[in-house]
């Protein structure tokens, strides 16, 4: 009773729409670029991993995914350690201020990440953060934490409070209760809500950018730098693309049946 | 409801309260202070008071056209990408298969999209879309269309639409496919029994479920459409001319390009402003919304 007439070939098609430019970049990363230029061909009729071996030899090249990756790790941890207890305490208590407080967050959130670029790089300069993964994580953190917060509330909200009554009442302290109780049990909110910090981190380029220079160039950046100054080296680009993709799809992958809830922030 | 007053709770809420007000209000307070000042370079800044408040409304200057210039711009972007992928996501969500294998390798399809970086997915249509090397403008050139998203303002303008569509449309189908998972089964079997129609189930039974996840779905693409900067960046780089030039391009354009900070810092307040307002709008109708529904199910 969920579905449509017709649901199989609107799923289908919609399915290619999806997989189809996808495709073309996986496609284009493996043609060497005469090919690319001279032909238009729908499989690489002369496959080559050129392009994948220069990015992995040259460091200028890997070692953007390393960047990329340091700050984000670094930022999805500050975000989930600092959002649980306060999911917690938005789920259970009222005090002073907190629809305010939770509004303020939300509206973080949203905040247009063109109008920090200047102000962060000021800030980050003055403390002597600039071109460093903790630049980056700290910057992203205004949007990821609040995004935390909410989904890990929807999920806290969903433990019954009985639970926490009687961890008390058999004398458990509140830090014990925490990490031996209420963590394990929310287990796969935590698991959403780092994917969510994980994913809005990984895509973000404009706070990464302007936050780096050298040392802690992220690969978005390298990409976009290194295609201007070689002039268009069309393989190279789609390989440093489809590398991009696969860290996201290895995350899809691992929380692939909470991916609905936790679409939906944990509160439908 | 049954939450207990608390004022400690504050002691739990600090680390993030602090977190966040390092990394939103200092650097606001920042350009609030720019936004109130000129300079002519090296460091030396002049007052300015309201002035660049006066430009940015006043669409005879530069400041203020190309403001509101790219105001519109964007809001006919939101309001198009909006009428496309609410009702598609909705369609998508309901064509979910109902189990088996394949619905994890659809929910793993549908999320692709949404974790490739920014500028990877302008990279991707970028390329898809030349009339030399990509399929889509290939095809389409073939096919008798003049299309060239580099040098026709119509067509970047679908470009840039078409690649929205495919980069987030998958998020509000996964939304609404969370909210049609939560509807018992019994709902169903009533509706049957009643002998409703497969409209009057969709229209009395689904798409009240549907309602609050819409509302967030609706909310995150407002906001992302409005902020929207990588992806057209990579594209069109915000031509042809300045057709696809939204307010965050500009805003970039004048904040890093041409380092002229009080007018940066006045159209970012500005920004930011609308931003919110829109926000709390959107905030009010959600926890409204969620206190009204058990009174409307019961009356139902």
């Amino acid at each position: 009773m969920h579905s449509i007439p017709g649901r199989r070939l609107i799923m289908g098609l919609f399915l290619i729409f999806l997989l189809l430019p996808i495709y073309w970049l996986v496609n284009m990363s493996f043609k060497t670029n005469a090919e690319i230029i001279s032909t238009m061909t729908l499989w690489p009729h002369a496959p080559t991993l050129q392009h994948y071996r220069r990015i992995f030899t040259d460091e200028s090249w890997y070692s953007g995914y390393i960047n990329s990756l340091e700050y984000v790790v670094i930022n999805t941890v500050i975000s989930i350690a600092v959002a649980l207890p306060a999911a917690y305490a938005f789920s259970r208590y009222r005090f002073l201020g907190d629809k305010h407080l939770f509004f303020w967050l939300l509206s973080n959130r949203m905040a247009p990440a063109a109008v920090y670029a200047l102000p962060f790089f000021n800030l980050y300069s003055a403390i002597g953060l600039f071109d460093t993964p903790w630049a980056v994580a700290l910057a992203h953190c205004i949007f990821n934490v609040p995004l935390a917060v909410w989904i890990l509330e929807g999920f806290v909200s969903g433990v019954p409070r009985e639970i926490d009554e009687t961890a008390f009442l058999d004398g458990y302290s509140f830090p014990r209760f925490f990490i031996k109780i209420l963590v394990p049990l929310i287990a796969s909110g935590i698991g959403v809500a780092a994917f969510f910090c994980f994913m809005f981190s990984w895509v973000e380029l404009l706070l990464a950018r302007t936050l780096t220079s050298v040392a802690a160039k992220p690969i978005s950046a390298v990409m976009t730098r290194t295609v201007s100054a070689a002039g268009m080296d069309w393989g190279l680009l789609a390989a440093a693309g489809v590398l991009t993709i696969i860290p996201g799809a290895l995350v899809i992958w691992f929380v692939r049946n909470y991916i609905a809830r936790g679409f939906a922030l944990g509160r439908v | 409801m049954d939450k207990t007053i608390n004022q400690k709770a504050w002691f739990l809420v600090l680390p993030v309260f602090l977190v966040v007000a390092f990394s939103a209000v200092l650097p606001l307070m920042t350009v609030v202070n720019y936004s109130m000042q000129d300079t002519f370079g090296n460091n030396q800044f002049f007052w300015n008071g309201v002035g660049w408040f006066k430009e940015l409304l006043d669409p005879s200057t530069d400041l203020g056209g190309r403001f509101l210039a790219s105001l519109g711009r964007n809001l006919f972007f939101s309001a198009v990408i909006l009428a496309i992928e609410v009702p598609l996501g909705i369609v998508v969500a309901l064509s979910m298969p109902r189990e088996g294998w394949s619905v994890a390798a659809c929910l793993v399809i549908l999320a692709l999209p949404l974790l490739i970086p920014w500028n990877v997915v302008g990279t991707i249509w970028q390329i898809f879309g030349r009339p030399d090397i990509g399929l889509l403008g290939y095809v389409l050139n073939h096919l008798g269309f003049n299309y060239n998203y580099v040098a026709n303002d119509v067509d970047a303008w679908v470009t840039v639409i078409v690649m929205d569509v495919w980069h987030w449309t998958s998020l509000v189908a996964l939304l609404c496919y969370a909210g049609l998972k939560s509807i018992p089964d019994a709902y169903y079997q009533a509706a049957q029994i009643d002998g409703a129609s497969r409209w009057a189930v969709f229209k009395a039974i689904q798409l009240p479920k549907m309602n609050r996840v819409l509302l967030i779905a609706v909310l995150l693409r407002f906001m992302d459409s409005f902020m929207i900067y990588t992806e057209p960046f990579v594209v069109t780089g915000g031509g042809p001319g300045n057709s696809t030039t939204f307010v965050s391009i500009e805003l970039v354009k004048i904040a890093l390009g041409q380092f002229d900070l009080g007018k940066a810092a006045a159209l970012s307040l500005a920004y930011n402003l609308i931003i919110l307002i829109v926000c709390w709008v959107f905030y009010t109708v959600m926890t409204n919304a969620g206190s009204e529904r058990p009174v409307k199910e019961g009356a139902a």
